[in-house]
C-alpha cells in the first residue's frame, strides 16, 4: 500500500559495517516527532502506574471536573482517570508489544522461508497466507473470544497475532523473491554456504528496514484492534487498557454527560501513539523506496535557492 | 483462461478453509455451546427433534458420530442453506435474520468505501503529480485520522452533530416512527439521511490511506522513462498525468482495495455498533450478547462469503485492467 514494490536498497556482504550507518533513517523533523512522542508515552506507560494510586479505588465524586486533586478528573463511580490511564496505557503497550513480535516472528516465517526455499514449501505457505488473508479478522476475532469466557491479555494478543500476520508476509515474500535471484546470493549458494546463513547474513540485512516498518504497523493494527475489542466489551477480563476505559466511559454515558476527561483522553492517545508510529514509518519507507525521499518545498529552501529559481524547479517537475 | 481457473480454483479453497474453520471453532474452544444453546431455546419454547439435531450438527454435540461424519454432515447441511435457528431473534430461522440484515450493511458499508476509494485515489493522484504542494503536506495530516480508533472518532462526530448541534439522528437506520420500509422516496430519503452520517465516518477514516498509497505509487511513476518520453513527445501535461502516470500507478490501490475489503466488513461492526445501525455487525453482537452461538457462526460465514465474493470480482477487474497479469498466467 506504500509503494513497497520497489527493491531495496541493497547491501552486500563486505560493506555492512558501513551500511549499518547509512540504512539509519536520518534524523528528520518527521523522525523526530515521532520518536518523540512515542517514547514519551511508552515512559507514560513504564513510570506512570508506579507514581499514581489504585485505578480502581471507588470514591463517592463521581463525574468530576479536573482538579487539582484528580488532574484528569473522576470516573462515574469516582476512579481517578489519570492512574486508570496510567495503567491503561501500559495494558495497551503490552498488547502492542506481544503482538508486534508475534507477528512479525510469523510473518517472516511464512513470508521468508517460503519464498526462499521456493517449490511446494512456498506454493503452499503463500497460500496460508492468502487465504488468511481474506477471511476477515476481527469477526473471527470476536467468534474465538466469546466461546471463551475468561481472557488473559496474553489470549487476546495471540488471537489478534493469528489473525494479522498474513499482510505482512505477503509484502516480506515478494522482497524476498526479488532478493534471492540477486548476483551475490547466487554467489554465495556457488561457494557452498549453508541455506540458513545465506538466509540470515546474506538475505535477512537487507530486510531489516522492511521488517522495522512491517512490526511499527503491526503494533498499530494491535492496538486499534484491541480497543475495537475491548469497546465491544469483548476485550481481556479484569485488564485496563485504552479500549476498556472506552467501554467504561461509553457505557457510563460519559458522552451524553459531557465527560469529556472521561472519553477524550485515552482516545486521544491511541491517536498519538498511532501517529508517531506512522511518522516512524514514513521515515523507514523512504530507505526502502528511495523514490520517496521527495525534494519537497522545505529541503529545497535549505539548498539556499531564491525565490525565483525555486519557482522554476517547481515548474520543471511538473513538467 | 488458465490465470481465471486458478483464481477460481484459489477462491474455492479459501471458501473451504472459512467453512472448516466454521466447523472446527466450536468444537475446539472451551464450554458447551450446545447445551447452553439448546437450553436458551427451550426457554423460549418446545424444541423439536429437527432443531436439536441441526444444531449439534453446527456446534459439535453429538459425539456419537465420528468427528469425519459430521463434517460431511456438516457440510451437507451448509450447502444446503440451513444455518440453525436463533436464539436471540426466536424463532426466526439463522439465513432469515441474515436476510434482513445484509442488505443495510452492504448498502452503507460498500457504498462509503467506494466514495472513499474514488475520493482518495483522485486526490493522492494530485498530490504525487504536484509534490510539494499543499495537497501533498494535507496526506499525512489524513493519514494520522488512520491512527485515530475509528470509534473513537465515531463517537465524537455523533457526540457532535447528534447531540451538540442535532444536525443528524443519533441512532437507527431510518425514521421508525414516520416511514414504513418500502421504494416510496419518504424511506429512500429517510434511509440516506440517517447514513450520512455513518458514511461520513468511514470515509474519513479510511481515505487518508488511499491518498498515500496513491501517493506513493504516483511519485514512483513519474520518475519512469515513458514519463520522460510522453513530455519529451510534447502531450499535455493533463493527459500524461490521467493516461500515462495515474493508469499505472493505480494497479497496486485496486490490488489493496481487494484485500481491505476484509477491514472494511471488520470495521462495519465498529460502525453499526456506534450508531445502532439494522445491520449484519448489530445482530452479530447481539448474537455474542446472548450466546446465540448458530447466529455467531453463520454470520461469520456469510460476511467470509461476501468478502471472498468481493475479492473475486475486484481480482477479475485486475486481469481487465492490468493486461500483464493474463500474460503471465
Amino acid at each position: 500500500m506504500t509503494g513497497l514494490t520497489e527493491a531495496p536498497a541493497l547491501v552486500s556482504g563486505a560493506d555492512r559495517l558501513r551500511s549499518l550507518g547509512r540504512s539509519l533513517p536520518t534524523m528528520t523533523p518527521k523522525l523526530a516527532a515521532g520518536l518523540g512522542i512515542a517514547a514519551l508515552i511508552v515512559l507514560f506507560g513504564l513510570v506512570g502506574p508506579l507514581l499514581v494510586g489504585n485505578p480502581s479505588t471507588v470514591n463517592n465524586i463521581g463525574l468530576s471536573a479536573p482538579s487539582a486533586e484528580f488532574p484528569l478528573g473522576t470516573t462515574q463511580t469516582g476512579q481517578d482517570v489519570l492512574a486508570q490511564l496510567a495503567h491503561a496505557t501500559r495494558g495497551s503497550l503490552t498488547i502492542g508489544l506481544i503482538v508486534g513480535v508475534l507477528v512479525v516472528a510469523l510473518s517472516a516465517f511464512f513470508g521468508i522461508v517460503g519464498a526462499y526455499a521456493g517449490g511446494w514449501v512456498d506454493e503452499s505457505f503463500s497460500l496460508i497466507s492468502n487465504v488468511m488473508l481474506v477471511i476477515p479478522g476481527l469477526p473471527l476475532v470476536i467468534i474465538i473470544s466469546s466461546y471463551v469466557p475468561d481472557k488473559s491479555l496474553l489470549l487476546v494478543a495471540v488471537v489478534l497475532a493469528i489473525t494479522g500476520w498474513a499482510g505482512s508476509a505477503r509484502v516480506l515474500r515478494g522482497f524476498t523473491l526479488s532478493l534471492r535471484n540477486r548476483d551475490y546470493v547466487a554467489a554465495a549458494r556457488v561457494s557452498g554456504e549453508k541455506p540458513w546463513r545465506i538466509l540470515c547474513v546474506e538475505i535477512l540485512p537487507n530486510l531489516v528496514p522492511l521488517l522495522a516498518s512491517q512490526a511499527v504497523f503491526a503494533v498499530i493494527f494491535a492496538i486499534l484492534g484491541e480497543a475495537g475489542l475491548s469497546f465491544l466489551g469483548l476485550g481481556a477480563s479484569g485488564s485496563f487498557t485504552w479500549g476498556t476505559m472506552l467501554y467504561y466511559a461509553q457505557n457510563g454515558l460519559a458522552l451524553r454527560l459531557g465527560a469529556w476527561w472521561w472519553f477524550v483522553p485515552p482516545g486521544l492517545l491511541i491517536a498519538l501513539f498511532g501517529a508517531a508510529l506512522s511518522l516512524i514509518n514514513f521515515s523507514i519507507d523512504e530507505i526502502i523506496n528511495p523514490k520517496l525521499r521527495a525534494q519537497t518545498r522545505q529541503t529545497r529552501k535549505a539548498w539556499g535557492l531564491s525565490r525565483a529559481e525555486l519557482r522554476r524547479v517547481a515548474k520543471e517537475d511538473e513538467l | 483462461m488458465r490465470h481465471l481457473l486458478q483464481k477460481l480454483g484459489f477462491y474455492l479453497i479459501a471458501l473451504w478453509a472459512a467453512i472448516s474453520l466454521n466447523f472446527f471453532i466450536p468444537r475446539w474452544m472451551p464450554g458447551n455451546p450446545v447445551d447452553i444453546m439448546l437450553s436458551k431455546l427451550a426457554q423460549r419454547g418446545p424444541v423439536t427433534p429437527e432443531t436439536r439435531r441441526a444444531i449439534e450438527l453446527l456446534l459439535g454435540g453429538d459425539s456419537s458420530l465420528p468427528l469425519w461424519d459430521q463434517y460431511w454432515q456438516y457440510l451437507g447441511q451448509v450447502l444446503g442453506g440451513d444455518l440453525g435457528v436463533s436464539v436471540a431473534y426466536f424463532p426466526t430461522p439463522v439465513v432469515q435474520v441474515i436476510d434482513q440484515t445484509l442488505p443495510w450493511t452492504i448498502g452503507l458499508i460498500g457504498i462509503s468505501t467506494v466514495i472513499s476509494f474514488l475520493l482518495g485515489i483522485g486526490l493522492g493522484q494530485l498530490a504525487g503529480w504536484k509534490r510539494g504542494s499543499w495537497l501533498d503536506n494535507v496526506v499525512p495530516v489524513t493519514t494520522m485520522f488512520q491512527s485515530v480508533p475509528y470509534f473513537w472518532l465515531a463517537l465524537i462526530l455523533l457526540f457532535a452533530f447528534g447531540s451538540v448541534w442535532q444536525v443528524f439522528p443519533l441512532n437507527g437506520g431510518y425514521d421508525v416512527w414516520e416511514v414504513s420500509p418500502g421504494w416510496s422516496p419518504e424511506f429512500i430519503g429517510s434511509v440516506l439521511y440517517y447514513g450520512t452520517l455513518p458514511a461520513l465516518t468511514i470515509v474519513i477514516s479510511s481515505i487518508g490511506g488511499w491518498m498515500l498509497g496513491m501517493r506513493n505509487m504516483m511519485v514512483s511513476t513519474l520518475s519512469e522513462d515513458y514519463i520522460v518520453t510522453a513530455e519529451a513527445k510534447g502531450l499535455k501535461p493533463r493527459r500524461i498525468m490521467t493516461s500515462y502516470a495515474a493508469r499505472n500507478a493505480v494497479l497496486p490501490s485496486v490490488a489493496g482495495f481487494a484485500i481491505s475489503l476484509g477491514f472494511v466488513v471488520a470495521g462495519s461492526i465498529v460502525t453499526e455498533a456506534v450508531f445502532s445501525y439494522p445491520g449484519i455487525g448489530s445482530a452479530l453482537l447481539q448474537a455474542v450478547n446472548s450466546n446465540d452461538y448458530a447466529l455467531m457462526q453463520g454470520i461469520f460465514l456469510v460476511i467470509t462469503l461476501s468478502v471472498l465474493g468481493a475479492n473475486l470480482l475486484v481480482d477479475l477487474l485486475y486481469t481487465v485492467i492490468d493486461p500483464r497479469t493474463r500474460a503471465r498466467a
